[in-house]
């Protein structure tokens, strides 16, 4: 089914999230629709399935004009949309969302028979990969078996056009090429799928056609085939993206250890042992990669680092001193910065204003008495927006209220202040878009510039060919020395193999 | 037999468990919807009184029909005082718990229902009608099930009608599906094309109708009379509430606990009548329900576990779509 978009305009208080915008996808095509967090993606699809109403403008299905009052409509319309925070009810089974509103199928009954639809959902699992057990219920799947079920819910609703909001976000690279064959296939039927993202090698991937959105407008529409990620990066970002890069020989020859892991036991909250004798030693203005797939003691290494988790054994020695077992505010004043993979549980309160969460760590240092001074505490909030080009209406607003590119920049505004000796940063890219990227990427290699010894743990294996002086792979809670430059020699490692034979 | 502590504890049990039983019932489609509606005290309150004034003042033919009549006031005037909670919570996404609070004290024994019952006459004259024993006296003999339950009035009856109805309806019906899915996750419900709002009205209103009924339980059946202020409902509506949890949010627990709080009302006179001492019975038997009550709500905050015993995920939060 084609769908067409004209003049769409859609304002929330203080902002217009889409401004005219024009689209079109032709039936039969994966068409990507590309751009930076707050581009207006997110929004276009809430209006093209039905969630929002625009402003201004008219949306046709197949040449003909349709107006949407609610999803339902929508769905009705033969338009159905898998969002970023799946619209799943947990408790409920995959059956039991599947006929959730249901006014065609075999789900539309007074009475409840869940049971109908199973066969119904089986047979569309195996018929486009998406094997799910139809009895299952929801809290008890995988994130990609929570996809999957949306898009199942989709396909049982015949869908004609399927909008996939960032879908790869949740998934590992395996599940992202399973999706990839399965949208091939949905398409082959000659149905539409227009699929949101900010990465380029997805759209690259999956993509027919691009239309790139930035700043709530749409930039241009591109044959997939004739763009090259460079190009569509940079009719992303309205400017060349500046390739971050650490060069060989910024990396520190000798010197002392600012961090030092020796013999480093601790369990997980699940009460298994997750850390089995870490030794890790990280130079002043050196950055050590911790390389590996989540879940194989990266998390429980930061915390007992940061002080968040108390090892069973072994010590941890930051700036030469060695700091107390489980004490965070030791190890933050012996002159660690910490990154937390999560940014706004761990990394920020949600709802303190910009200014507390900059002076979270260091308000001790210039407080009077039991008072704080919160006007200096403004003053420096600020200096920190300035500094680090945090987009936010002002010190005072709510961290929660923040993009994550920009929450992370608090972060790191917060981390950074302190007379810093060792920094771990976890995953500090993760979700965000690419311009957050190259500005975190900078600011991490400044910090090692001014002799910092950051402790770089992450997944992407980019991230780390891009910033790493020196790479080491964790597999089931052990580390071991990875070449700094082989990619492939990483990747083994990662899986559990050997090098060494 | 019939006279046993025991049989006489489970029939009075039953009897002043009834009211308990219409509010929790009501509470439970609310709060499956996700409004919490702590207002069920003022709205019994509200209940008791328009239901016992129907009762009063209409005359058509025999007893039974105004006793009808006095229902059908009661359920009326119980939704119309949760329309005002559910216009403050789900259209003006007011807090749940001040709004319900502030439906109690606006309805409730120093507030409307006072106010209705002294403007309306009713105060202190015995019903002209009230529901009795339905069953003839020589079933009622019967030992154990007799006075258990044939020795019901016509309202225990229809509370179990209800709490089949109810279980049915979530259970097994697609509008109780709908239901469900707007009290756990009103985004997906709205997704999938269902009225998150106006299930919730829906429900609410429902929920108002029972409190109202239960309320009326008591002014038509259990002390057929009105007076002013609360002692006539006597906390029963916070009963419900925290009964509501005790049952996992299933209607047939509610009925077993709200059985379970009858009974524990009817505990202290009959210990009494038989001359029993077990310490300062009044103190603890009276003082029981409500120790239950913080027991449960005490348990139920500790660590989340709200959602492993069945909590509606999307309790007591307001829905709205177009906040970006």
């Amino acid at each position: 089914m084609t769908v067409e978009l004209r003049g769409i305009t859609k304002r929330f208080p203080g902002v217009v999230a889409n401004d005219g915008v024009d689209f079109e996808a032709a039936a039969g095509e994966v068409h990507a629709l590309l751009g930076e967090n707050g581009a207006g993606k997110s929004t276009l699809s809430h209006i093209l399935s039905g969630l929002y109403r625009p402003e201004e403008g008219e949306i046709y299905l197949n040449g003909a004009p349709v107006t949407f009052q609610s999803p339902r409509d929508a769905i009705d319309a033969g338009v159905c949309m898998v969002h970023q925070h799946f619209r799943l009810v947990e408790r409920f089974t995959v059956a039991e969302n599947l006929i959730l509103g249901d006014r065609r199928g075999a789900g539309r009954s007074f009475r409840l028979r869940p049971g109908a639809v199973v066969d119904q959902v089986r047979r569309l699992g195996e018929r486009y990969r998406l094997p799910v057990d139809p009895r299952a219920r929801i809290w008890q799947l995988s994130v990609g078996e929570r996809q999957r079920v949306e898009i199942l819910k989709a396909l049982y609703e015949e869908a004609r056009v399927l909008i996939l909001d960032e879908p790869t976000a949740v998934l590992t690279p395996d599940e992202s090429s399973t999706l990839f064959e399965t949208l091939r296939e949905i398409v082959a039927e000659g149905r539409t799928v227009i699929f949101i993202s900010h990465k380029m090698h997805e759209v690259k991937a999956v993509s027919d056609r691009v239309t790139i959105m930035r700043a709530g407008r749409v930039v241009e529409t591109v044959k997939t085939a004739d763009a090259s990620p460079q190009s569509l990066a940079s009719l992303m970002i309205g400017r060349t993206l500046e390739t971050v890069r650490r060069a060989r020989e910024d990396a520190p020859k000798g010197g002392d250890a600012v961090l030092a892991v020796e013999g480093l036991w601790a369990d997980s909250h699940r009460a298994t042992t997750s850390l089995k004798g870490i030794e890790l030693d990280v130079r002043a203005g050196e950055i050590v990669a911790v390389a590996g797939v989540a879940g194989n003691g990266q998390l429980e290494l930061a915390e007992a680092i940061a002080g968040l988790r108390r090892p069973t054994r072994g010590t941890i020695r930051i700036g030469g001193r060695a700091v107390r077992a489980g004490d965070a505010r030791a190890a933050y004043e012996a002159g660690l910065g910490y990154v937390p993979e999560d940014r706004l549980g761990t990394g920020v309160a949600p709802n303190l204003s910009l200014s507390m969460n900059v002076e979270l760590k260091s308000y001790r240092e210039d407080q009077a008495g039991p008072f704080l001074r919160l006007g200096r505490m403004r003053e420096r909030a600020e200096h920190a927006i300035d500094r680090y080009q945090i987009k936010a209406p002002g010190p005072h607003a709510e961290a929660a209220t923040l993009s994550g590119g920009n929450i992370q920049k608090v972060v790191l505004a917060r981390e950074f202040a302190g007379k810093l000796k060792a920094l771990i940063a976890a995953s500090p890219t993760r979700g965000l878009d690419v311009s957050a990227v190259e500005t975190v990427h900078k600011h991490l290699l400044e910090a090692a510039g001014r002799g910092v010894g950051v402790l770089l743990i992450s997944e992407d294996l980019d991230e780390i060919l891009a910033l790493a002086d020196r790479v080491v792979v964790m597999y089931e809670g052990r580390l071991t020395d990875a070449p700094r430059d082989d990619v492939e020699a990483i990747g083994v490692l990662m899986a559990g193999g050997d090098t060494s034979r | 037999m019939n006279n046993s502590l025991v049989v006489v504890l489970i029939a009075s049990g039953v009897a002043y468990g009834t009211p308990i039983l219409f509010a929790a019932l009501g509470e439970l489609l609310a709060e499956r919807s996700g409004v919490l509606n702590l207002g069920v005290e003022g709205m019994m309150l509200v209940g008791a009184a328009m239901g016992f004034w129907a009762e009063q003042r209409v005359h058509i033919g025999s007893g039974a029909g105004a006793l009808v009549l006095g229902l059908v006031v009661a359920a009326f005037s119980g939704a119309v005082m949760a329309a005002i909670h559910a216009f403050m919570v789900i259209t003006l996404r007011a807090n749940q718990i001040v709004s319900g609070l502030a439906l109690t004290i606006f309805a409730g024994g120093l507030g409307l229902s006072s106010y209705l019952g002294t403007d309306l006459n009713i105060a202190d004259v015995p019903a002209s009608h009230t529901f009795h024993a339905f069953f003839p006296s020589s079933v009622q003999n019967w030992p154990v099930v007799g006075p258990i339950v044939f020795g019901q009035n016509p309202l225990v009856y229809f509370s179990w009608l209800c709490v089949i109805a109810v279980a049915y309806y979530l259970a097994r019906t697609r509008p109780g599906l709908n239901v469900r899915s707007v009290g756990e996750a009103p985004g997906a419900a709205d997704a999938m094309g269902i009225d998150v709002g106006k299930y919730r009205y829906v429900h609410t209103l429902v929920g108002g109708a029972f409190a109202g009924v239960g309320g009326a339980t008591f002014s038509l059946a259990i002390t057929p009379t009105w007076n002013a202020g609360d002692s006539l409902v006597q906390g029963a509506g916070w009963i419900a509430i925290a009964l509501v949890i005790f049952a996992f949010w299933r209607a047939e627990l509610c009925l077993v606990g709200a059985y379970f709080f009858g009974a524990m009302q009817a505990l202290q006179p009959e210990l009494q009548a038989r001359n029993i001492s077990l310490g300062p019975t009044e103190l603890w038997s009276n003082s029981l329900p409500y120790v239950a009550t913080v027991v449960v709500l005490v348990l139920v905050s500790w660590r989340g576990s709200a959602r492993r015993l069945g909590a509606p995920a999307a309790l007591g939060t307001p829905y709205a779509r177009e906040e970006a």
